[in-house]
């Protein structure tokens, strides 16, 4: 399974993506520039946290028009696993792949600190191996994650069982206390914590090694191979 | 050439966290007869063109497309010249 990470210009979550990559699924990772025009070889694509274009304008307002994200929509249409993490996540917004937008946090403070999250849905290709309900400790880093939506996107969003992860004690004022959501068709995800930072007891969690497991195990379902343990 | 003058503002109905807070800070001064602070975007452009009615179309789908994310903004436009 290849994996790609997207950097753009102030990306700064890249090399723990592949890193994590690395440590816990040991699978293909390249690091993929923003000017890229190909990703027909990637089966999933993760785009990592950080300042793209310095988030000028708004936090992911100019990354969304990079050349490689016309091939993220194309990747995303052809059902592979796209993982946006929190200025992943408010690029894939902007580019219209997740619905709603990322608000400046309420307290207009950028909150850097472990967050505890619920799993919501464990029937997605990057929930897999948890258990609904499961409680897991995934660090945010941001200051524009308070997720909105207007009201009929919200209802398709809990329809749709799209409500990925919540926060047990809301950091950012977020609707429905919204951690992360994917697509209708569940491939691809945004969360604004950081799983990518918690893949390691040294890093004082590893609870987010199951995502990038999932995504593996998933792949691996999808391709008929035998499942990791 | 006109000159093209964009606002961009946090929708009405979707809180504006910047707002509140100044709005909190014009009250705690004194100014209690403030309300419904919004917090906005000011650019400012120039576009070579002498067609207005095209000028306003152009602006408009630069609003659409990158100035303002309608999910959550508004935006207004004036064009000069």
């Amino acid at each position: 399974m290849n994996f790609a990470v997207l950097v753009f210009p102030g990306s700064n979550c890249d090399i723990d993506c592949y890193k994590a990559v690395e440590q816990t699924v040991g699978q293909p990772v390249d690091y993929v520039w923003h000017t890229a025009t190909d990703l027909s070889k990637y089966d999933c694509i993760l785009i990592p946290g950080g300042f793209s274009y310095g988030d000028y304008l708004r936090s992911g307002a100019i990354a969304r028009f990079a050349p490689v994200m016309a091939e993220v929509a194309k990747a995303a249409a052809a059902g592979k696993y796209v993982m946006g993490i929190c200025n992943g996540f408010q690029v894939l917004t902007e580019a219209g792949l997740l619905p709603g937008a990322l608000r400046r946090n309420m307290s207009l403070k950028f909150r850097c600190h472990s967050t505890i999250l619920r799993v919501e849905n464990n029937k997605t290709a990057f929930t897999n191996q948890y258990e609904v309900g499961e409680m897991i400790d995934i660090p945010i880093a941001h200051g524009e994650g308070n997720y909105y939506c207007d009201e009929v996107t919200l209802e398709q969003l809990k329809k749709n069982d799209q409500i990925i992860f919540r926060y047990s004690d809301n950091p950012n004022g977020s609707m429905e206390d919204i951690a992360g959501i994917c697509n209708e068709q569940g491939n691809v995800l945004g969360l604004m914590p950081h799983p990518e930072r918690a893949v390691n007891q040294l890093l004082g969690s590893e609870d987010g090694k199951k995502m990038f497991t999932s995504i593996l195990n998933a792949w691996r379902e999808q391709h008929d191979a035998a499942s990791i343990g | 050439m006109f000159k093209a003058t964009v606002y961009v503002t946090v929708k009405e109905n979707v809180l504006d966290p910047q707002g509140v807070a100044v709005q909190g800070a014009l009250h705690s001064m004194g100014f209690s007869e403030v309300s419904k602070v919004r917090i906005g975007k000011y650019m400012a452009f120039e576009i070579d063109t002498t067609d207005r009615v095209e000028a306003e179309e152009r602006v408009r789908q630069m609003c659409e497309k990158l100035l303002a994310n309608t999910v959550v903004e508004d935006y207004r436009f004036e064009l000069e010249g």
